[in-house]
Formats: C-alpha cells, sequence, structure tokens
C-alpha cells in the first residue's frame, strides 16, 4: 500500500470530502470541473482549456494505461499530448489504479503528476461530488493537505486564454495553402490535423494583429476561462471579417467568432465536458457525437442576421457553432480534432481547407 | 419528426425458441422490448415463438401469438394466414435471422409482400457469409481475419496450411461458433473439419491470432445515416476463448483514448458501409503490443452482447433497434432514463460492469471442459461496481456455484498449475486464485494465460488484502480501516469472517452475522447509485440501481413508508432455472404495483425482462446473497419480500431472512423449511399417512446396507435442498453406490444425504398450485411422457393429462390438499407424485413456483403468478372457475438439450438435469402437440431411415408398436443385435446393423457419418454407467453429425406415433387465443 496522507477537497459551499493522494502533495485551488469522459485522461490534462481548472473525473477508474512519453515531434509538437505540459490544477478520481498496463506507458499516472508537481486525490465519492457541481454549478473548491490550508481562486477573474497562449509567433510546415492560428491555448492535435491536411500553419499570440500576415484563411483556437476577457482578439477577428477570407473556429474560436460577430455568450452552469454530446446540424438530419469541454456558450438569440446557428446541442439546446449566411465563416463549438474522444466531425477541418 | 411508413400496420416477429447454449433469455429481452416498440406505435403485433416461458409470449406482450417452431415452413404458413406488412429478424437470435434469410432466398417474402423492417437482408448476408464479408470490408480497406471460406476436407487442408497453424475452423451460419475450434495440426483439422460440415455446408479455415485482446463495439444506425456507439466491451481472457465464455468488463478498461477511438471510428465505418438499420456488433481482434487489429464479425442483429449492453448502460439497444426499424431517426427517440435528451448520445458510465459466464459442466458425463473458441456457457450474471474488484468479487458471488469470490473458498485441487493456466477451463479465474497463493507473479500468470496484466494485478490486489486479513485471528482485532478497504474490494462478510477465522469458523451464517454487526458498529455500510446512462451531467430520476463501498452517498431518497414490496429473482440462468422463473418475477412485480405497491426487484441476471428497469419501480441490480438482501432490506424497509417466484435462490433464503424478522410474503419460512428438509417433509407426510418412496438417512454404510436388503437396488441417493437433480444419483449395485456415497457426502454437512427406493416404471404427476391459507385456490395436473427416472425438467409434459387414472387424480388432489394445509401454504407450490396403478407417492415438493408455472398458466389461461402474488399480498382477488378437464386442447412442454455444444457429453437423460431449455407447443389432439413441440425442439421427421437399439426388454416392447408404425408408413429401420433379433422374432422387416466394437459392416457410427439415418433412438438398458459407455459412441456420433437423437423409449414412441398417425401439414396453424 502506499503511504496515505489526508487530504480533503473543499468547495467553497462548505462541502468537505475526504480523500486520498497519488500526485503532488501541496495544497491548490481551482474551479472545480467534471467530465464524463471514459478515456483519454492524459489529452485532457495536457488540454490548456482545462488552466485554472480542477477536474473530477466521473469514470471511476483511472490510470489503467499509464501516460505515453512526452517526447515531441521536429516541428515541436507533441507527440502523444495535446500541450507541453498539464493545464489542470488538479485531478480527482474514485479509483487509481497504481499499477499501469500498456506497451506504450512510460511511466504511471501518479509519476506524472509528480514530476509535473500536480496534485492528484482518489477515494472520492466522485459521483456525489458530481451532483452537488451539477446543482450548484461549476464551484470554486481547494484541494487541502493537512496543515496547509490555502485560500479559494476564481481563474475565470484572470485572462486565462494570455496565461496559456504561446508569447510568439510560430511557423509549422509548408503546403499550398496558409493558415493563421490564433493560439488562444491551443490542443496540438488541431495543428496536426492542419498538417496533415498539407496547410501551413502560423501559429499566432491570442492577441497579436495578424491582419497584415499574408494568409489563405483565419483560424481561432479552442482555449480556456473567460471569452469575455478576450477583446484584442475579438477586434483582430472583426478586421479580418472585412476582407472575406475563410475563417473557422473551435470552442473559444466559436466564442470569439460570435462575439466578432455581434452576439453574446454566456456562463453555462456547469459546461459540458465529454466524449458523448449530441449535436444536430441546424436545420438538417445530420447528428454528430462531439467531444466537448466548454463552460460558456453563444447566446443564439443574440446572433446578428447574417449569421445562423451551425449546430445545436441535442441535449439542452444550446448553441454548437455558427456560420455566415454569405460568407465563409464558421466554427464549432465542439472539438472536431477530439483527441480526446470521437471523431466523428473531423470533416469540418475538409471542409475549411476546401474553401481556402 | 420523421415520418414512418403508414403502409405497416401488422408486423411479424420471430422469436428464438428453446432457450440453448448459444441462444437465452436474452432474445426474450430484446423480443419484448421490440414487441413494446411496436405496440407503442398502435402496430399490430405477430409474435411467433414455441419458449412457452418467456415473458415475450405472455397476454398483453404482443397482439397475436404462435407457438410453433421458427423455421420456414411454419414461418411461411402464418405469414399466409396473417398477411403482415413487415417483419423483424433481428429479436430472435440466430434461429430467427437464419430462417429470415431462407424466407427471403425463397422469394416468400417477396411472394406475400413482407418487408424486412430495419437492417436489411442483403446486409445481413453480407455479414453472415464470411466470404462476403472479408470482400465487403476489404472494399473500405478494413482489416479482417484471413479466412478461407471452403466446403470439403481437402480445400480445408490446403487453406490451413497455406495460412500456417495453428488455425481456426468455424461452421458458417451457425449459432455461437458451434462445430468451431482450433486446430494445432492437421490431425486435428481432419477431425474438426468434418464435424463442423456436418453442419454447414461452407466451413471457415483463419488464421488464429490466440493471445490478442478482444474488444467489441455495440453500433447503431438509423436511415439517416447517423450512427452512435451505445458501449464497448472489453474480455478478460484473451482472444482464443469465446466470447460467451469470457469475462467481459463494460467499458472498455486497457484501451488508450486513441485506441479506443479508432476501433470506434472503425465501427461506424463498418456499418455505414454495410448498411445496417438498428442495431449490430463489431468484434475486433486488437493487438496487445500495437494499435493493429483485425474485425472478427459483425452481427448484424440483436446479440447476447446488446442484451448485456443495453443492461450495462441503461440504454435499451432492442427498443430503440425496433423503432429505427420502422423508419424513425434516431433523434426522433428519447434517451428512456433521462426522458428529457434524445435516444442519440452516446452513455457515459461512472461505474464498471463485470459479466461472468455460468457453466453447468459438472452435469454432464465426460464432458470436455476446455474452454474454447465454442460456447459451453448456459447463463450469464453482471456485477456493477465503481472498481474491478468489487465489480469482479460479486460477480463470482452471483455464479451461484459455491463460490465466495476470488478468494475465501474451498481449497481447489490441481494437478498442474501451469497446464490448468494455459489451458482455461470454467474454473480459470480460481486456478489463478491459487496460483498467486502458489507465489506465482504476474509476469508468470500472464504469459501462461495472456490475460492483460493490468486484470491481474486488480485480482492480485485482492489477494494482497486477503493476507492482510489473514493477519488477524479474532474479528474484533481487525482495524476498521481494514475492513472497509475489503469491503470496497468486494469481499462479503463471510470472506472477511473465513480470512479471520480461517479453521476456527465453524459455523459460517453465525460469523457472516458477526461481521455484519462489527462494520454496522463501523458505520461501514454500502450505498445506493443509480444507472443514469449520462454519469450525473443530468438530473435523472431513475430506478435503475446497484450498490457499492465506493461511495459516501446514497442516490435515492429513501421515504420509509413501508410500501415496497421486494421480489427476489432467479439469479444466473442454469440448467434447471431459466426463464420460467423471470416470467414468475415478472408477474410478481406486475401484481404487486397493480395493488399498489412500490415493486422493487433484486436480479442480476443481464439476459432477464425482470432486469429491464422498465418492469418496475425500482430495479437492483445486485446480488441476491443474504448480506446484500439484508443491505438492501434495510434501506428500503419494506412492506414485505416475496421469495417464492426467483426457484431456489431466494427460496433457501428463507429461514435467514425469517431470524432477521424480515416479513416474508407468502408461506412462511418454517414451512417452507419443513418441504426443504427431507426429514422433516417425510415425517410430516407419515404423520398425515401420505405414501411416498421408501427412504433412509444415511448415517453408517451399516444402515445403508440394512435399508437395501429391505427395498432392494436401485436406489436414489440425494442430499436435501435439491436443484435440478445436483449431486442426486440413482445407484444399481453396492459399488456405485459406494462410490457415489463418498462424492456426496461432501455436499453438505447441514442437510443429510438420504438414500430412497428409486420405483421403477412409474407415472410422474406434478401438481402446480396456489393455495390461500392452507386452501388450495388453483390447481394444475400434469403428467410426463417418460417413466419416473428422468428428471422432471428433461421430461416431456403434457397438460391436461390423457393417460391418467379418473382415480389417480383424485388422489393427487387429495394429497396436494392435504399438503397445503399441513404447511399452510399461502402461494405457489409444485408436488411431484410416482403414480403406479392408482397408488401415488410424493416424491418431492417445493413451497414455490415450479418450473412448469409458465406452461401451466398459458395452457389454462390462468395467471398462477397473479393469483398467487394477490394472495401473498393479501389482496382480494377472484377463485377462478375453470378447470383443466374443461379444456378441448393439448399443451406439449418439451426439452431442449444443447449437447451439440458440449463437446464429448454424453446426451442420455437421467436423474440429473440436461436440458437447457423448453417449448410449449399446443395441439387439438396430443399427436398433433408432441409433433409441433418436437418438432420446436429440433427434431426433423425422418425421411427414410431409423436406427434403433433399444435396450432391454420391457423398453423393447414399449417400441414394438411405433417400429411397425415406422415399417407401415415405409421406413427402413436399421436396428442392433438385440433389437434386430426381437424386431425380426416379431414379424418387423428390419435391417441388422453393428455396434463399434463389432468387426461386421454395415456399421451404425459409419452410417451415421454417411448421413444414411435420418433418427437415431438409442435407449440405455439402466442408468449404470458401464451401461452408458456401451452406446456413447453412437449417441455422441448422432450429436456430431446433427442426426436427431432419442434416448427414452416412452418418448420416442409418442414421436413415432405422432409423425406416423399425422401428417406436418396437418399442424393446425392456430393462435394462441384461438385455442379456447
Amino acid at each position: 500500500m502506499q503511504k496515505e496522507r489526508p487530504v480533503s477537497l473543499v468547495l467553497d459551499n462548505g462541502t468537505v470530502f475526504y480523500g486520498k493522494s497519488f500526485g503532488y502533495e501541496q495544497s491548490t485551488n481551482g474551479e472545480v470541473v467534471f467530465s464524463t469522459a471514459m478515456v483519454g485522461y492524459p489529452e485532457s490534462l495536457t488540454d490548456p482549456s482545462y488552466s485554472g481548472q480542477i477536474l473530477v473525473v466521473t469514470f471511476p477508474l483511472v490510470g489503467n494505461y499509464g501516460v505515453p512519453s512526452g517526447e515531441t515531434q521536429a516541428n515541436g509538437l507533441s507527440v502523444f499530448f495535446e500541450s507541453e505540459k498539464i493545464h489542470t490544477q488538479a485531478i480527482i478520481v474514485s479509483d487509481y489504479s497504481f499499477e499501469y498496463s500498456h506497451w506504450n506507458a512510460q511511466k504511471s499516472l501518479s509519476q506524472w503528476l509528480k514530476d509535473e508537481k500536480i496534485v492528484g486525490i482518489y477515494d472520492i465519492d466522485t459521483r456525489e461530488l458530481t451532483k452537488i457541481l451539477r446543482e450548484n454549478g461549476s464551484m470554486k473548491g481547494k484541494i487541502v493537505f493537512e496543515n496547509e490550508d490555502i485560500d479559494f481562486a476564481d481563474p475565470n477573474l484572470i485572462n486565462q486564454v494570455a496565461v496559456v497562449s504561446c508569447k510568439e509567433v510560430i511557423h509549422y510546415g509548408k503546403g499550398d495553402k496558409k493558415i493563421v492560428l490564433v493560439d488562444c491555448g491551443v490542443k496540438h492535435n488541431i495543428i496536426r490535423c492542419f498538417l496533415k491536411r498539407n496547410v501551413e500553419v502560423i501559429r499566432v499570440p491570442w492577441d497579436y494583429d495578424f491582419n497584415n500576415l499574408e494568409y489563405d484563411g483565419l483560424f481561432i483556437s479552442n482555449g480556456p476561462g473567460d471569452p469575455n476577457l478576450c477583446d484584442a482578439a475579438v477586434n483582430n477577428i472583426k478586421k479580418a471579417m472585412q476582407n472575406d477570407k475563410p475563417i473557422f473556429g473551435i470552442c473559444m474560436g466559436n466564442q470569439l467568432l460570435s462575439k466578432a460577430a455581434g452576439a453574446k455568450v454566456y456562463k453555462l452552469k456547469y459546461g459540458h465536458r465529454s466524449h458523448n454530446q449530441p449535436v444536430r446540424m441546424a436545420g438538417t438530419n445530420k447528428c454528430f457525437i462531439t467531444s466537448q469541454n466548454h463552460g460558456y456558450a453563444v447566446d443564439n438569440s443574440t446572433l446578428p442576421e447574417d449569421w445562423e446557428p451551425l449546430f445545436i446541442n441535442m441535449n439542452d439546446g444550446t448553441n454548437e457553432g455558427i456560420r455566415h449566411k454569405s460568407k465563409p465563416y464558421f466554427s464549432a463549438q465542439f472539438h472536431p480534432e477530439a483527441s480526446s474522444g470521437p471523431t466523428d466531425t473531423e470533416f469540418l477541418f475538409d471542409e475549411f481547407v476546401n474553401l481556402l | 419528426m420523421s415520418t414512418i411508413n403508414p403502409n405497416i400496420k401488422k408486423v411479424l416477429i420471430l422469436g428464438s425458441g428453446a432457450l440453448k447454449i448459444g441462444e437465452a433469455g436474452e432474445f426474450d429481452y430484446s423480443g419484448s422490448q421490440a414487441l413494446k416498440a411496436l405496440r407503442e406505435e398502435g402496430i399490430e403485433t405477430v409474435l411467433i415463438n414455441p419458449n412457452i416461458a418467456t415473458v415475450q409470449t405472455s397476454e398483453g406482450v404482443a397482439d397475436k401469438i404462435y407457438f410453433l417452431p421458427v423455421t420456414p415452413f411454419f414461418v411461411e404458413k402464418v405469414i399466409k394466414k396473417e398477411n403482415p406488412q413487415g417483419i423483424l429478424l433481428a429479436f430472435g437470435g440466430q434461429t430467427a435471422l437464419n430462417c429470415g434469410v431462407k424466407l427471403y432466398e425463397a422469394g416468400i417474402l417477396e411472394k406475400y409482400n413482407v418487408e424486412v423492417l430495419g437492417t436489411p437482408v442483403q446486409a445481413i448476408m453480407d455479414t453472415e457469409d464470411r466470404e462476403l464479408f472479408v470482400h465487403k470490408l476489404d472494399e473500405i480497406d478494413v482489416k479482417t481475419i484471413k479466412s478461407e471460406a471452403v466446403e470439403t476436407i481437402a480445400d480445408a487442408r490446403r487453406a490451413a496450411s497455406e495460412l500456417g497453424y495453428p488455425v481456426i475452423i468455424r461452421a458458417a451460419y451457425a449459432l455461437g461458433g458451434l462445430g468451431s475450434g482450433f486446430c494445432d495440426n492437421e490431425e486435428q483439422l481432419n477431425v474438426l473439419a468434418d464435424k463442423a460440415l456436418s453442419f454447414s455446408p461452407q466451413i471457415l479455415v483463419e488464421k488464429s491470432l490466440k493471445g490478442w485482446k478482444e474488444v467489441e463495439y455495440e453500433v447503431v444506425r438509423d436511415r439517416f445515416d447517423n450512427c452512435i456507439t451505445v458501449c464497448n466491451m472489453e474480455n478478460f481472457d484473451p482472444l482464443g476463448i469465446h466470447t460467451g465464455e469470457s469475462i467481459v468488463v463494460a467499458p472498455s478498461q486497457t484501451l488508450t483514448n486513441a485506441e479506443y477511438h479508432k476501433l470506434r471510428e472503425l465501427a461506424i465505418k463498418i456499418i455505414r458501409h454495410i448498411g445496417i438499420v438498428g442495431e449490430c456488433n463489431v468484434q475486433y481482434a486488437f493487438d496487445p503490443y500495437s494499435e493493429d487489429y483485425r474485425v472478427i464479425e459483425v452481427n448484424a442483429r440483436l446479440s447476447r452482447s446488446s442484451a448485456l449492453a443495453s443492461k450495462a448502460t441503461g440504454y435499451p439497444l432492442a427498443f430503440v433497434a425496433a423503432k429505427l426499424g420502422l423508419g424513425y431517426g434516431l433523434f426522433d427517440l428519447n434517451n428512456s432514463v433521462t426522458k428529457t435528451t434524445p435516444a442519440f448520445f452516446e452513455p457515459a458510465l461512472d461505474y464498471i460492469v463485470c459479466k461472468l459466464p455460468r457453466w453447468d459442466l459438472g452435469k454432464f458425463q465426460g464432458v470436455d471442459r476446455e474452454l474454447g473458441s465454442s460456447m459451453k456457457s448456459v447463463g450469464e450474471v453482471m456485477a456493477i461496481g465503481r472498481n474491478f474488484e468489487e465489480a469482479i468479487q460479486k460477480g463470482l458471488r452471483m455464479i451461484g456455484q459455491g463460490m465466495h469470490g476470488f478468494v475465501g473458498n474451498k481449497e481447489l485441487k490441481i494437478a498442474d498449475i501451469d497446464k490448468a493456466l494455459r489451458e482455461p477451463t470454467d474454473k480459470r479465474i480460481f486456478v489463478i486464485s491459487k496460483a498467486f497463493r502458489q507465489g506465482y507473479t504476474i509476469d508468470q500468470i500472464h504469459d501462461l494465460t495472456k490475460i492483460d496484466k493490468w486484470f491481474l494485478q486488480k485480482l492480485y490486489n485482492i489477494m494482497v488484502t486477503a493476507r492482510e486479513l489473514e493477519a488477524y485471528e479474532e474479528l474484533n482485532e481487525v482495524p476498521q480501516q481494514l475492513i472497509l478497504k475489503s469491503k470496497k474490494q468486494g469481499f462479503s462478510d463471510f470472506q472477511i469472517g473465513r480470512s479471520v477465522l480461517k479453521e476456527k469458523m465453524d459455523d459460517a451464517e453465525q460469523t457472516t452475522l458477526d461481521v455484519r454487526k462489527l462494520r454496522l458498529q463501523y458505520n461501514i455500510k454500502p450505498v445506493v447509485k443509480q444507472i443514469d446512462t449520462l454519469a450525473a451531467e443530468y438530473p435523472a430520476q431513475t430506478n435503475y440501481l446497484y450498490l457499492t463501498y465506493n461511495g459516501n452517498y446514497n442516490d435515492v431518497d429513501y421515504k420509509g413508508d413501508h410500501k415496497s414490496v421486494v421480489v427476489l429473482g432467479s439469479g444466473a440462468y442454469r440448467i434447471g432455472s431459466s426463464v420460467e422463473f423471470d416470467w414468475c418475477s415478472v408477474n410478481a412485480l406486475t401484481t404487486a404495483r397493480k395493488e399498489g405497491y412500490r415493486s422493487v426487484m433484486i436480479n442480476y441476471n443481464p439476459e432477464t425482462v425482470s432486469t429491464d428497469y422498465d418492469m418496475c419501480d425500482r430495479l437492483y441490480f445486485d446480488e441476491l446473497t443474504f448480506e446484500r438482501v439484508m443491505d438492501i432490506l434495510d434501506l428500503e424497509n419494506p412492506h414485505g419480500v416475496i421469495l417464492s417466484v426467483g426457484g431456489q435462490i431466494p427460496n433457501n433464503l428463507a429461514i435467514r431472512l425469517d431470524e432477521q424478522k424480515v416479513n416474508i410474503l407468502g408461506t412462511q419460512a418454517k414451512y417452507i423449511d419443513n418441504a426443504e428438509d427431507r426429514h422433516l417433509f417425510s415425517s410430516m407426510l407419515d404423520r398425515i399417512g401420505v405414501d411416498q418412496p421408501r427412504w433412509k438417512e444415511l448415517s453408517s454404510m451399516d444402515d445403508v446396507n440394512t435399508f437395501i436388503d429391505e427395498v432392494g437396488f436401485p436406489v436414489l441417493v440425494r442430499p436435501s435442498y435439491v436443484l435440478s437433480g445436483a449431486a442426486m444419483n440413482v445407484c444399481s449395485n453396492q459399488q456405485e453406490l459406494v462410490q457415489f456415497l463418498e462424492l456426496a457426502a461432501n455436499v453438505s454437512k447441514k442437510h443429510p444425504v438420504v438414500i430412497s427406493q428409486f420405483i421403477e416404471g412409474a407415472k410422474e404427476v406434478e401438481v402446480d398450485a396456489v393455495a390461500d391459507n392452507g386452501e388450495i385456490v388453483m390447481y394444475a395436473i400434469s403428467e410426463h411422457i417418460e417413466f419416473a427416472g428422468v428428471h422432471s425438467g428433461d421430461a416431456t409434459i403434457q397438460f391436461p393429462p390423457q393417460k391418467l387414472y379418473v382415480e389417480t387424480v383424485r388422489r393427487v388432489k387429495k394429497v396436494a390438499k392435504q399438503i397445503a394445509k399441513e404447511l399452510h401454504i399461502s402461494g405457489p407450490f409444485n408436488i411431484q407424485f410416482l403414480a403406479r396403478e392408482n397408488d401415488i407417492k410424493v416424491i418431492e415438493c417445493n413451497l414455490r413456483a415450479s418450473r412448469s408455472f409458465p406452461f401451466v398458466s398459458k395452457v389454462l389461461k390462468i395467471n398462477f403468478i397473479e393469483l398467487a402474488t394477490k394472495i401473498m399480498l393479501g389482496a382480494k382477488y377472484e377463485k377462478p372457475s375453470k378447470n383443466e378437464f374443461d379444456l378441448d386442447y393439448v399443451g406439449i412442454k418439451a426439452s431442449q438439450f444443447s449437447f451439440s455444444r458440449l463437446q464429448k457429453a454424453d446426451p442420455v437423460l437421467g436423474v440429473d438435469m440436461a436440458s437447457t431449455g423448453e417449448v410449449g407447443c399446443l395441439g387439438d389432439d396430443t399427436a398433433e402437440a408432441v409433433l409441433t413441440a418436437m418438432l420446436a425442439v429440433g427434431h426433423r421427421i425422418p425421411k427414410k431411415t431409423v436406427l434403433i437399439s433399444s435396450g432391454n426388454a420391457k423398453q423393447k416392447i414399449q417400441l414394438l408398436d411405433s417400429a411397425k408404425k415406422l415399417v407401415d408408413k415405409g421406413y427402413t429401420i436399421y436396428a442392433t443385435g438385440g433389437t434386430f433379433r426381437f424386431l425380426t422374432e416379431n414379424n418387423v422387416e428390419c435391417k441388422r446393423v453393428f455396434w463399434p466394437s463389432d468387426e461386421e459392416k454395415p456399421q451404425a457410427l459409419e452410417m451415421i457419418h454417411n448421413k444414411e439415418i435420418d433418427m437415431v433412438v438409442n435407449i440405455p438398458k439402466n442408468l449404470t454407467s458401464g451401461e452408458l459407455s456401451n452406446g456413447y459412441k453412437i449417441r455422441r456420433a448422432a450429436i456430431d453429425f446433427n442426426v436427431p437423437l432419442i434416448t427414452n423409449a416412452r418418448l420416442a414412441s409418442a414421436f413415432i406415433n405422432a409423425f406416423t398417425t399425422i401428417d406436418i401439414d396437418d399442424i393446425k396453424i392456430k393462435s394462441w387465443s384461438e385455442y379456447k
């Protein structure tokens, strides 16, 4: 048996859960969110959209297949992860598998968390915790080790996009077509999806004014936190809309494009974080299972006249994407690049590339 | 909303017939769901299914029910009569699918203008025919297992040498791997290929991928091309063990995101290309050392896995598939758990389920116990937990073969552990437990078994905890934290008790209670969690529940209103207890609900309708152990508990629950015990002057010998608390007796072994009845066709009885009344009698519903369970005025055997039950009902030739009449030595054939191999094992070469009489409601 140090999760409504540690041992805080995905913890943990958050995994058995190597390709992209590091503040699970088994694993999840100084706790009634988050909405929380109390923190008060975005322009690949990728916290698989389609990618910081660059299309990436703190990006997108070049956005990209179009974005009670979100292409019988990770949503009713919803969430009717009625601008709230999650909507990359 | 085809007003559904290995209760569940889906649309439904014990063949489930064989011959006749616009082929297993393909190929569907709803027949054929299948997947660059379809043994040999051994042989168009197996060399190939070719004109030779992972996806597609994968599952056992024989977990546990979604994406690509509309499963072999894969097969129908997936996730696959078949899109339908979100989604689980197979190989003489690519298990259980340790330990208890989990079991004797690990049998997991005990490492076990180390590590965790417990000597020394940890890993109170006390534990029941008391003091209790398909993401008022120690809060608010009625289900299907108790449970639930109670079900069998969360107000998908039932009763605080509709498992809990002051509805525990305990029961019979075969409790060999001097051989030897004849045997001489007593003495110390006089040549008569406070309210007397000696579960039963003396009937009734009164019976019960002349003796009495309750209820059209439940609840009821002797028709219940799957088993019937299922057919007279029923369990009317070898003199005489009838009908009879002489002497023309041990020709075996025999009647002279081995080769050959076999003279006479008196075309196509 592992050495067990008492540790507790405290929610800002006073609820306390007692657990055991399997990661780095230092008290931490953040916004507590849950994901119902059943696989993909290495991908989720390295997804920059989780910046500032404490991730509760509802599937109880975690760590089974260990963690693959953190190696990177020549272009700097991670081979197996979605970014260079773990972005969550912590991970909370019910049953941690101390022993893993997989040919591709290099270390245990526990070791990885310790290496990256990230907290991980287990033996928590994650179902009860999820129900609390569902009823109260996402909450502030802190994980407190014995004699090491700290304050709560709300990651949505700071511009998380600025925290995770690249700090300078990076070029990837060579191709007939060239896109500008506004990095709000881009997942590496998005870049891989473009490179796979022979598209050259110019990755720019979130607030970089790319309008002077030469490009065939504009892509706005996913990212963490409150989209209402990203006015610099919105303004740049507004400018880009004047030249009719194709625009594609994912997740935060959907929200920023909507804002640039003039729509409003609001915070969902507890967001969508899972691999099983059903969306329907508006006005069609085409439905897709999507991977999602977002806490904010576009208000459909505020879309200007020349815009329309492209996808609708079939569970709760919220916006899952928008498109311009005449111009080649569209975006998805879900993650067509998957990783982790289902790959049903990867065709959106093809549609965008075909427009270039 | 999409529109559905308005021309479809009446739909025909094909059921799967009798339960057999490879096709069990799961198709009752899927068929029932489909019927519900159709009726909801106002579509008239017609069902063909001879399995009378099912829920789907109950009143109000389908509009019209035909208890006829699911064969093209009968289905065509029903189509002609009913004129349906549509037909559903995907809900009755391989039986329905094969029948549908034949109807399509013969142009019958087209002729009568019947549209196949859902997946088109072409798509079915593309998945069923290997060559077409491989070609189809080649078109989209999806990898399949390299295989070659051949039609001769020579081609099989060539294909195998090209692929390189080891290879696997499969018969095309066969149920669950029938006639398939692995061959390491040409010699093995010759044997297997020959056999497989007897089942199917085409066989497949494939490269073996032993040791790869096996992963399965359940996929749904609508006609708008929208696809979802509802669930994936991973086999604990590597490829090489049939998925029906493997422990299976859902969702997969050792796949990464990339692997999971690679296979998911492929599954969707495949079903789009094949053009499934509805549900199918895709099975993969997956390389444990890369992302390489092969598609093993696609089942274009609902399957055992889809039933499991439905129960594992809460997603009603069959219901949705039926709706999609009508033309709906997935977006039109609602998630039936949340009610607010759509059916287009993929369930997120926040628990793990573990399916374990249940074998009954111990019931068969000579059966091959090694697990392989052919299915042998007769049932399965599903355990739910929040970690693997918890789920698997629950599951190992649920199987119900005396195991308490992964540890804490009776020591297993294994000569060679390495071999036992390498060549898995039904004891596989316990061999692993033993290996850990002997110091084997995870790596060593992995090398021998190829089971993924992740699973082995989890099992090892259980072993570690067991050792921690074993370090203590007294219960109160065990730290609270260790008890909690044990419970989180699925240890039962019993396991904890045994681990700590070891040999000191003399009273297991008391120790279990002590552990319970201790942990309750520590406030260590399980919590109740809901299965809601969305891992708590959306609020859902679901009633689908399980218990776990891995959590702190209940999902249910208990009102403590005493309004619950808890029905205990029947657990895993096994030989002796299957779908009939599901029917009983469902009817008890429905009645309780109608009477205004909250109906609560406890059961853990994923193949059942009673575990459909729509059937009750609360479903606990959990164990039926004393411990778990008490945990649930503590929470539910119910009005009462019904123990008498779930077979023997709940019945056995009576005394212990009573001791805990549980309100048992119906007959009280002490009377149940009076009936179960043979000693008490016999004393009672003596007291009230009811005759019984003479018996004696065994205490010493001297007593036994004295007793047998009095009554003479043969004798029946058995322990009390008998289910389906387990550990019961007939001994014909001193040597057998001594040998068996040594075996049986181990069965149970608490309940003594008894020896009774075995009466030969007696009729067996049964009473199924319902009583209210000792007064019989309703009864049904039925008669076995076979004489006593064939287990009642294997016997062919006619109801109402056709050949009983009125005097016998009167005496049976009188005795039943006496017993009901003496035992203060309230509720269902069953008594078995022996009758010779007018002399009747009681052989058994069960104060619970019996196997034949659905049969007699449906033949008589009076629901015995509804009546019994009303009585148990103290509700008002009307005493039925109808009597079985008013009926103008006959019901025959015939047994289905699965010997073809049980390699090497001797297909002979005795006091131990061997059948896996049954049918019940109706007819205007006995001959019609017998013929229909025999055809429904797979017999065929012989074309030209019958082989008879007919046992002792009495049996020969019994068959003489039948032999004459055969000759009169123009059949050629072949007979072995004694029978040949007897028939010739009696002027019945026949030809002599020779036993395998004879030199001369023609050889009986050869003739069977060459398909020169259409039916085999082989009657063993008596039940001794020496005699049994004599005809074994003939019987086994009949099974292996798929020639109908009858081993009982009375049954053979009945069948021969039936098909020589009436023609198959004379069988009337009458629905259940037309028998009035």
